[in-house]
């Protein structure tokens, strides 16, 4: 299993909304996987159907034996978008920053969201390709990008 | 053979609804402006109260059926529908239930309705104002992914990208509905033209929308009557009869954190081809449109899979000046749309349209017979209507 050493302060400021410590049975995988700084999809044990977010049952064959795979960490672009409006308090002085939606090709194509680390004008292609890195909080850990 | 289909057997014979406030700013309950807008519907119907035997709404809408009764007096209610999702997605479905209870034979008279007082309730589309998020939201709230603009200029972005479309296309949607507001006193934008430069001048909401490109937020309502279409024959107007509905969605739309399998699509594919089949006609035979603009992109991506152009010829067809009335191939929004006349959650397109088709619109669409009216975009689910005089 890889584990990606590559760390970042935080992306937006602090105030933003963060994951909850006590997630749903459901989500509790992903996010203990990413406190050890492993990216894990769910995976279907009965036909390898990957899908994110989790779910209860696999959507293709409704198995409900499921379990989480790591996965590399490396991704493309998918879609990205520059925000300009703050639209929550916290993001009152923080200025344009980027969200992307991150492809993961050995994870079945499932789609994150993430923001795209660095400078928030800096060129950005679909198609580019992207790797995992880590946003440590006190109590979760975030799965943020950077173009490699 | 059982024909199970709504096809031309329900007609919209009244309209009303509001003044339209900006957001927080009526000076009157949203449960009065509901009253007032189904009120005025009847009145417009040449009805009475004690003809409603049936409601049906979209959006969560707050007014319920039983209140609204009870404080009109209507002698029973036979038919109290929500549509479940998709927010104002559910605009053309709230119409599309009320005529199927009328074709099933559970009530003969319905008001389709929609009263919006945001200030009193707090902003739509806004939430996530605590600390910590759980579930879904955790996987985009944290990464500032948190409004309903954001949510859709993603989507808008990959159909942009996927399809070679450039800012024009979505210059023209925003033209277009705020030159034919200008003909609409009613607009809550009618003397405040737009111009391509301060289109194009105006503050990023974020990429691809500038401010021009999202839709208004105003306090007012709404409301439409249906009938049969022998009943529609005795009364005053014109009547407007629905050829074709449709609601619905693809498959795994709207999934968590963006994982739809089909991304970049407002969600028509599959309602299109079942709306023109119930009818039975094509995009050609639509004089008119009206469509529902969350976001000009949305708006983009339903003309392409309403089948009105190719997403290819998309920037060409949307940026030059065939949305707009009088001289375009297919005029939409008419008096002004969600982005200039009102964000009465679609349901003033719906009145639009019916206005087109009694040939009273201020932005008459000449020999207008058939209008399309779609609502979503981009949510799941979506609905359409086609209708005709």
């Amino acid at each position: 299993m890889p584990h990606d050493p590559v760390t970042t302060t935080p992306y937006l400021p602090s105030g933003m909304p963060l994951p909850t410590p006590t997630p749903d049975p459901l989500d509790a995988g992903f996010w203990q996987g990413t406190k050890q700084h492993r990216l894990l999809v769910q995976r279907c044990q009965a036909c390898g159907t990957f899908q994110f977010g989790p779910e209860w049952i696999c959507h293709g064959c409704r198995s409900e034996n499921l379990g989480w795979q790591g996965c590399s960490g490396r991704g493309k672009v998918y879609a990205f978008e520059r925000v300009w409006h703050p639209v929550h308090p916290a993001l009152k002085e923080r200025g344009p920053y980027l969200i992307a939606l991150v492809e993961l090709p050995d994870a079945g194509n499932v789609r994150m969201v993430g923001n795209l680390l660095g400078d928030p004008h800096q060129e950005v292609k679909i198609g580019a390709d992207v790797e995992v890195v880590w946003e440590d909080h006190e109590d979760v850990t975030l799965v943020q990008w950077r173009q490699v | 053979m059982t024909d199970y289909s709504i096809k031309d057997k329900v007609a919209i014979v009244g309209i009303g609804e509001t003044r339209y406030y900006k957001a927080g700013q009526a000076p009157m309950s949203e449960f009065q402006l509901a009253l007032e807008a189904i009120q005025k519907a009847v009145a417009d119907a040449g009805l009475r109260i004690e003809d409603v035997d049936g409601f049906a709404s979209y959006s969560d809408d707050r007014n319920d059926p039983v209140r609204l009764a009870g404080a009109l007096g209507v002698p029973q209610i036979q038919f109290s529908n929500m549509h479940w999702g998709g927010g104002g997605g559910g605009m053309a479905g709230a119409v599309g239930n009320a005529a199927a209870a009328i074709v099933a034979g559970y009530a003969q008279c319905v008001v389709a309705y929609r009263a919006l007082a945001q200030g009193q309730f707090g902003r739509f589309g806004q939430g996530h104002a605590g600390a910590r998020v759980r579930g879904g939201a955790a996987y985009t709230v944290p990464y500032g992914l948190m409004s309903p603009a954001q949510m859709f200029a993603m989507r808008t972005q990959r159909f942009m990208y996927e399809h070679h479309i450039g800012q024009k296309a979505l210059a023209g949607i925003a033209l277009a509905s705020y030159k034919h507001a200008q003909r609409n006193p009613r607009a809550v934008m009618y003397g405040r033209p737009l111009t391509r430069e301060a289109y194009y001048n105006s503050r990023w909401i974020v990429e691809p929308f500038h401010l021009f490109d999202c839709c208004l937020e105003n306090d007012g309502a709404a409301a439409v009557v249906l009938t049969t279409r022998e009943r529609a024959r005795d009364l005053p107007h014109k009547p407007v009869y629905l050829m074709a509905a449709a609601q619905g969605s693809g498959y795994r739309q709207w999934v968590t954190a963006h994982n739809d399998p089909d991304y970049a699509t407002a969600n028509f594919k599959t309602l299109a081809p079942r709306l023109f089949a119930m009818a039975g006609v094509t995009p050609q035979d639509v004089d008119v449109a009206q469509i529902y603009e969350n976001f000009t992109g949305g708006v983009l991506m339903s003309i392409v899979e309403h089948g009105f152009c190719a997403a290819e010829e998309a920037e060409a067809f949307c940026g030059g000046g065939n949305l707009e009335w009088p001289e375009g191939k297919l005029p939409i929004n008419t008096s002004g749309g969600n982005l200039a006349e009102a964000y009465m959650h679609g349901l003033e397109l719906t009145l639009e349209g019916v206005r087109q088709l009694r040939g009273t619109s201020t932005c008459q669409v000449k020999d207008a017979r058939i209008c399309l009216v779609a609502a979503g975009p981009m949510v799941a689910p979506v609905s359409n209507l086609l209708l005709r005089n």
